[in-house]
């Protein structure tokens, strides 16, 4: 390994560290944000007891979390009931692996980004990292040896198959106009101008891939897996102390992926908008431009965090079957005709 | 249903403006220990043994509160008074705070007007024994004197 390779193998581990810490620090708020949101929309207060304004809880939430007992139910597959927290959290944090959080700067004959690693099948990988999390709630559910449990896993298996697709087919019309998998080199395409955003060129793609998102994440009105007001948590019934904990923040982890994946594919990513990366580089300097980009991508994701909240305490919870209709009878039909219309558009105009 | 309307859409949009509004409504919270709601003055709280102008105490051990009580909370020992000009005044009265259940049928039953009923209603206790209010905690306390 000569020096060069060394100065990038550390650039990426501090990208690794920066964008985990940031990330999950991200996801220990929302939890607050959730509730206090939802006791806002509820004429509430919400938590506001521990620390400033509450904003201690999540730490007070992760300590409570870590003291209680952690228990594996008789006859459980050990193994198994540990493995399906880890598989559901890794491939969670993974997905952030291909996203691009800013814009990139030159330092010598280094090009520095906050992407931990740009692969030209960024797309495709992060449909495919969406769908190993799949065995996380059926493993989950199968080994907790509950019977109910397996039923709510089933459950879950079902609605994330019969959403999958659709997903996959919305970002495949994006994908088609803007000819690359690289979420990167997608961000870029778009420009500063927000009439060439996704959002523009592809309306229907964007709310194919909004509710499909929600129905991924498992939230309201699709978290039948979960159905926490009705029915007893599903395929994480038997689950308790940091194990749990690691359920839920997948959760979270999930939003904020689907959120970055919103932003990157149909709201420009880290362009700030009216002005062109090349633009504030050239007129504030390299870092500021730098920055700017990062804010500009959290506030945009930011605000699609705000809208999974938002929508959580609004809308009721869907029937099984009006979900799977939903799915399979007018997400699906409506995911091709975009597609092919897409692909004609591509090809003749 | 029309079209649009089977779309659903503007339901959602309409629903998300409604909780929109409530997010920056005003709070019906009550912050409770630093902040305490006003209650009706007939609310219903711990007893009190009222006391006259000299601050003897009004009850005269008739006993119709123990009669009364619903949840045998009251235990009341007459004696024989040495107040001049009456006959017979509390040994004991005790109010069990596990039994009673605040329903205020000994405040009717009290001929006296010599029973009533406080708003004080927090009070913590460690054992059973702590529950039991005897005469001299229920007495009322005359200001000054």
């Amino acid at each position: 390994m000569n020096f060069s390779d060394f100065v990038w193998f550390i650039i990426v581990i501090v990208k690794i560290i920066v964008i985990f810490s940031a990330v999950l620090t991200v996801v220990a708020y929302l939890t607050y944000a959730e509730r206090r949101i939802g006791g806002f929309i509820q004429d509430r207060l919400g938590p506001n007891r521990v620390g400033p304004w509450g904003l201690l809880q999540p730490i007070a939430d992760g300590l409570k979390f870590v003291f209680k007992e952690d228990f594996i139910p008789a006859k459980a597959n050990k193994f198994l009931h540990i493995l399906a927290p880890a598989i559901i959290m890794g491939t969670a944090i993974i997905a952030l692996a291909v996203i691009p959080f800013s814009s990139s700067i030159q330092i010598g004959k280094w090009k520095i980004n906050l992407i931990i690693s740009d692969i030209d099948g960024g797309v495709l990988f992060l449909l495919a990292i969406g769908g190993i999390s799949l065995y996380g709630l059926i493993l989950g559910g199968w080994a907790s040896n509950n019977k109910y449990s397996l039923l709510g896993a089933l459950r879950s298996a079902s609605q994330l198959l019969s959403y999958e697709t659709t997903m996959a087919l919305s970002v495949l019309s994006t994908v088609l106009l803007f000819g690359t998998l690289s979420l990167y080199e997608i961000t870029e395409l778009q420009t500063a101008n927000p009439l060439k955003w996704g959002i523009v060129k592809a309306p229907l793609s964007f709310l194919l891939f909004l509710i499909t998102g929600f129905a991924e994440t498992n939230r309201v009105p699709f978290d039948l897996p979960e159905a926490d007001s009705e029915l007893v948590a599903g395929y994480h019934t038997e689950y308790s102390g940091m194990k749990f904990a690691m359920f839920f923040m997948a959760e979270y982890t999930h939003m904020v992926v689907v959120s970055s994946v919103i932003t990157c594919l149909f709201f420009g990513g880290w362009q700030v908008p009216f002005f062109s990366q090349q633009y504030l580089i050239n007129s504030i300097g390299q870092i500021p431009a730098f920055l700017l980009s990062v804010i500009s991508f959290s506030i945009k994701t930011g605000f699609f965090l705000f809208f999974f909240i938002w929508v959580r305490w609004t809308l009721p919870r869907f029937r099984f079957d009006q979900l799977i209709n939903l799915g399979w009878k007018v997400l699906l039909p409506i995911a091709v005709l975009n597609l092919l219309f897409t692909a004609g558009v591509v090809i003749y105009a | 249903m029309g079209f649009v309307e089977k779309l659903y859409i503007p339901a959602i949009i309409n629903g998300l403006k409604i909780t929109l509004k409530h997010l920056f409504g005003e709070k019906v919270t009550i912050e409770y220990p630093e902040e305490k709601r006003t209650y009706s003055p007939r609310f219903r709280g711990r007893h009190v043994l009222k006391v006259d102008e000299n601050g003897i105490i009004k009850c005269v051990a008739c006993e119709l509160c123990e009669i009364a009580c619903p949840s045998f909370a009251i235990k009341v020992v007459a004696k024989k008074s040495e107040i001049p000009g009456r006959e017979r005044e509390p040994e004991i009265y005790e109010i069990d705070y596990l039994r009673c259940i605040f329903c205020g049928l000994c405040v009717d039953a009290c001929p006296c007007d010599a029973l009533h009923m406080t708003s004080q209603h927090e009070w913590a206790i460690t054992s059973r024994k702590g529950a039991i209010w005897t005469k001299e905690m229920l007495m009322e306390r005359k200001k000054n004197g």
